[in-house]
């Protein structure tokens, strides 16, 4: 066996003409200008395990991946931001093929109409869902959406507090505290009233400081927040709403721009991407008109060619890093096209009435598991505003149920005990993939049956 | 000429025609109205096409069919690493044992993740020479800005957070640095380089003093040449009380040949999408994983992964952490890919993998400098750069040699950047290209140059072989149509 | 169209016209102008704003570049040319007409002895 490597064209007889053309002896001299004392030796060489062959690298990958509970062997009950969806097998077909894949941002648009377009196409979508006017293409995820967004509030409004609900996703807090820490203004938590926002608190907290307010649509108990009456103590003031929906409770649920939001920001996940342990996934930001050119990362625009033909660029660069430099104020640079090419391949194939049905079975479902869950004599500690998740009081120790659960093949929901101050207090999701049979299970488990 | 698809999603919806079968669903119908006030209830539904499964894949192969990708032709994009994307790894990425795993399950149905974290972690310590890797950063300018929070809590720690307020950025530096350093907080210095396109000791012992917080470096830099004064750049630094920051957009150069630790960096990132192979995805997602030595270790990224025995658990007791920069653990699903990048190359692959991205770069440079002027003339790393002024005084500029480009098929390379380098084209081949691949642009190159003496209209007008032609840049800023408008 | 003899300039290519002895409108050279091609967005500062002279009052953006404008007096910014936020074109067709950015009332009478007048500038721009 020769030592070629299958990534590696480059072979000695290459490297000899080469080097020949360079006017070089070897490849040493090439490397010569990396300081000796830092130059790696063999006793100073990088250590790692052997090369392996294409069988051996499969093999051992799939032992790894043998050792994770996955969907395809359990239900999942469990939710709180990553949720288990049904997704068309085509999504993945699309996003397979080379051309999209493995493309790099589309800086020269001539050879990159195919990704363009289909970024425009996935900003109106997100745009029609969300009620707003103007959406990037992408952002990492959606709690670093939601920082960008308090970045462009504080920036906007001149303010430096910003307040966000207790309902918000915990990860979501822990990644705007991180924000805030970098661009040194306040974050305040505003408490609860059960499930929801105190509206109380909210309205005293309000002052002429506050930049926004950030409430998540569901929230993250699963219970939906009346934007409208939050928008309400924001009048009079400079502060602005920013709400982080879920995009899939978007087909049931009025869009957060009809009810006064100015910047709506959320992951895509729902639609069509993998879980994958929490990444990569896709956030989507979203503006009314007048924060158009402080919106962060890629715009792609629709214009003409010089015969007149419809073509697509990436405009309003100068919002950008690239151009702004030390005056910009995002520094994100790539985004997630690949995965808001998914979002919109999914969009595609579900379509207008689908996205509503399949939000109709997830409200069914998760409605009907609370119901039989309270028929026998659980505690439900949320109202019967919420989409497809829920609080449910278990009347045991929270791990003692989950590996309960396990057992039986099932992943239970996520713990809200301390976020809600109640013993065993279980967050359940409940997606269009769960059978009856399924769900009748969790609550016969949940309450106890068949131990 | 065949025809060009050239449809909206949104024009060939029509009412009534459905992609997706959505699963079977026995359970009663909850009526919104019920549960939710009038007011929250959808009035429009969204305008979201309507379409069969075969006019969706049609409409999207049409699209890929006006896309360019490395499996398309040669991609010499400077900076940004367009190496061969392993088929196998995008296999393994899709397992379901990755794929279809939630971030909250129990960390004990979940040892196979973490255990591919810890050990990519330990890979990657090897590879930069640093103590410890968070791999939460889900891309290099999210890595900066972790790498400079560390920065601050760093210096906060030490009672110095008020004074160190500067960062230094050298003036070839990716735009992402001085707007990493400014959403960190900080004010940016930009220090000059000097004649061999490098970091001047000079002007950096003058930009250097007790209210710098760090100093953020490309190695080798963006104009493809490493910063021989490493050394002593890091003892000026590190002596004034800084800290330095290694900006690994272009780590391909260096892979086994020497580390980050090693040349005295104190924070590093890597792009995992650039040297270590994972699909860019037309912008994305990426993975930036950052990487400290020990002193800085408390100021990571919460959570992190350790191992305890044969078990691997998730950690969140950090009190002096930055916090979390993005959810749950990053954007694990690209980790994988790299990892089993690391695992197919090996050592002495990597290597191998750098030997050969600079020999590519400095031969096809040697090509090219009789034709282009070479502002920099010492031997390049992995990527070099070149100056369109001899051309430009024919009336044929840069962009234009970019556009002529596309008609040979091939990508075309950065260019005006960095913003040094009057007329810049930024051209970076990679590892992966084999020999006559590299012939093939250096001819395209060289008759681009003879046609801007002979047949200047045959540049500047192209591309003439692209779903369109140049496009109105100026309209789309002046008049922003961001979304379908509906007739 | 202003005509350029009447106004005076400063080495950051803005100009001013004296309307009144504290009065002035303020815009951009057509040499700024036709080094910043195609200009594609205005950004101005709101009415009342307070400026010192040499503060940052615009910006001016072509397709990948962004520039700020200074301004030459202080004052009070009393008028804002808000057309150019539909359209920033005019500022390439007539920098010193429909392209004007601001007007601005000072407190006291507006000081020029500091300004090029045109011939000085035009000058100036050809020692570039």
């Amino acid at each position: 066996m020769t030592n070629q490597h299958r990534y590696l064209p480059t072979t000695d007889q290459d490297r000899k003409e080469m080097l020949e053309t360079i006017g070089v002896s070897s490849i040493k001299d090439l490397f010569s200008d990396i300081p000796e004392s830092t130059r790696a030796t063999k006793d100073k060489a990088i250590d790692l395990e052997d090369a392996l062959s294409e069988q051996a690298l499969t093999r051992y990958m799939k032992e790894l991946a043998a050792k994770n509970t996955t969907t395809e062997s359990h239900a999942y009950f469990l939710g709180a931001g990553v949720y288990d969806h049904y997704s068309p097998s085509i999504v993945n077909h699309v996003l397979l093929r080379s051309e999209f894949m493995t493309a790099y941002t589309p800086y020269q648009p001539e050879a990159s109409q195919g990704e363009l377009q289909a970024l425009f196409e996935f900003q109106t979508m997100m745009c029609e869902l969300t009620g707003m006017d103007v959406a990037n293409s992408s952002l990492y995820d959606g709690f670093t959406s939601l920082g960008e967004a308090c970045n462009l509030a504080t920036s906007a409004t001149k303010k430096q507090n910003v307040l966000y609900s207790k309902a918000l996703h915990p990860q979501a807090k822990e990644v705007i505290h991180t924000y805030a820490y970098g661009m040194e203004y306040s974050v305040k938590e505003v408490g609860l009233n059960g499930t929801r926002t105190d509206m109380d608190e909210l309205k005293s907290a309000i002052d002429e400081d506050t930049a926004a307010v950030i409430i998540q649509y569901p929230n993250f108990f699963g219970t939906i927040e009346d934007l409208k009456e939050i928008k309400s103590l924001l009048e009079d003031t400079k502060g602005i709403l920013i709400v982080m929906a879920n995009p899939l409770a978007l087909a049931l649920l009025e869009a957060p721009g009809k009810l006064g939001a100015d910047i709506v920001v959320g992951d895509t996940q729902p639609f069509g991407i993998p879980m994958s342990f929490g990444g990569p996934h896709c956030g989507y930001f979203a503006v009314k008109k007048k924060y158009m050119r402080k919106v962060p990362s890629r715009i792609v625009g629709q214009t003409t060619d010089k015969d007149g033909k419809r073509g697509f660029v990436m405009t309003l660069q100068t919002r950008e890093q690239h151009i702004r430099r030390e005056k910009a104020t995002s520094n994100m640079s790539s985004n997630q096209a690949l995965l808001a090419l998914g979002t919109s391949v999914f969009l595609a194939a579900v379509g207008k009435v689908g996205l509503q049905e399949m939000a109709q079975q997830n409200l069914n479902h998760a409605h009907y598991v609370k119901k039989e869950l309270a028929d026998k004599g659980l505690t439900v500690l949320s109202d019967n505003d919420f989409f497809n998740e829920f609080v449910v009081k278990l009347d045991r120790p929270f791990n003692e149920v989950t590996d309960q659960l396990l057992d039986h093949h099932i992943v239970g929901g996520f713990d809200v005990s301390e976020a809600l101050n109640e013993e065993h207090a279980m967050l359940l999701c409940v997606t269009e993939k769960r059978t009856k049979e399924e769900m009748d299970q969790l609550v016969s488990l949940l309450a106890g049956e068949g131990k | 000429m065949t025809a060009v698809y050239n449809d909206l999603l949104f024009e060939i919806s029509r009412p009534g025609r459905k992609g997706y079968s959505l699963p079977e669903s026995s359970v009663e119908k909850t009526a919104l109205t019920d549960v939710l006030p009038e007011h929250l209830i959808r009035e429009e539904a969204a305008e979201l096409p309507e379409l069969s499964e075969l006019q969706v894949m049609r409409h999207y192969t049409g699209l890929s069919n006006k896309n360019f990708g490395i499996e398309t032709g040669f991609y010499p994009l400077g900076s940004c690493t367009m190496k061969y994307n392993p088929k196998v790894n995008e296999d393994i990425a899709r397992y379901s044992g990755f794929a279809q795993i939630h971030p909250f399950q129990p960390a004990k149905t979940a040892q196979g993740a973490l255990e591919l974290m810890y050990r990519l972690e330990e890979n990657l310590k090897e590879v930069t020479g640093m103590d410890a890797i968070s791999l939460q950063p889900a891309a290099g300018a999210q890595g900066e800005w972790a790498g400079l929070l560390i920065f601050k809590a760093y210096h906060e720690a030490n009672g110095e957070g008020e004074q160190r307020r500067k960062i230094l950025v050298p003036d070839s530096a990716h735009g992402t640095n001085p707007a990493s350093a400014v959403v960190a907080g900080y004010d940016v210095v930009e220090i000059k380089s000097n004649e061999q396109g490098r970091v001047g000791i000079d002007a950096l012992k003058a930009a250097v003093g007790p209210d710098t917080a760090g100093l953020m470096l490309t190695n080798p830099n963006t104009l493809g040449l490493f910063e021989v004064d490493i050394v002593e750049i890091a003892e000026i630094v590190h002596e004034a009380g800084g800290l330095l920051y290694y900006d690994g957009a272009n780590a391909n150069a260096i892979l086994g040949k020497s580390t980050p630790g090693e040349m005295g960096f104190d924070v590093v990132h890597l792009n995992l999408h650039k040297s270590f192979s994972t699909p860019h995805g037309g912008g994305g997602p990426g993975s930036g994983p950052i990487g400290v030595k020990d002193y800085l270790k408390a100021f990571m990224p919460s959570p992190r992964i350790e191992k305890e025995g044969d078990t691997y658990r998730v950690t969140t007791d950090h009190p002096q952490s930055i916090g979390r920069v993005k959810g749950y653990f990053g954007n694990f699903g690209v980790n994988v890919r790299a990892y089993a990048y690391i695992r197919s190359m090996g050592a002495e692959g990597l290597q191998q993998v750098s030997e050969d991205a600079v020999l590519h770069a400095n031969y096809l440079k040697a090509r090219l400098e009789p034709y282009y002027d070479t502002p920099y003339s010492s031997h390049c790393k992995h990527e070099f750069v070149l100056s369109g002024v001899r051309q430009k005084k024919l009336g044929v500029r840069t962009l234009d040699i970019a556009k002529r480009l596309l008609d040979y098929g091939f990508y075309a390379p950065t260019v005006y950047f960095p913003l040094i380098v009057e007329e810049c084209l930024m051209i970076e081949p990679t590892e992966t290209e084999a020999k006559e691949q590299l012939d093939a642009f250096a001819d395209a190159m060289i008759e681009i140059a003879e046609d801007a003496e002979k047949n200047p209209d045959t540049v500047t007008g192209a591309p003439f072989t692209k779903a369109v032609k140049r496009l109105d840049e100026v309209t789309a800023a002046r008049k922003p149509v961001v979304t379908y408008q509906r007739s | 169209m202003t005509d350029k003899t009447k106004l005076y300039f400063t080495e950051e290519h803005e100009w001013v016209e004296l309307i009144n002895d504290d009065y002035v409108r303020v815009g951009i050279s057509d040499y700024a102008v036709e080094q910043l091609g195609d200009i594609v967005f205005v950004e101005l500062p709101e009415l009342s704003t307070e400026l010192e002279a040499e503060d940052e009052f615009a910006t001016v953006e072509s397709v990948k570049s962004t520039s700020e404008i200074y301004s030459p007096v202080k004052g009070t910014v009393s008028k804002v040319n808000s057309d150019l936020e539909d359209e920033p074109e005019k500022l390439n067709e007539a920098p010193f007409g429909e392209g004007w950015l601001i007007e601005i009332q000072s407190s006291e009478p507006v000081d020029v002895s500091g300004l090029m007048d045109a011939s000085a500038y035009d000058e100036y721009v050809s020692g570039l």
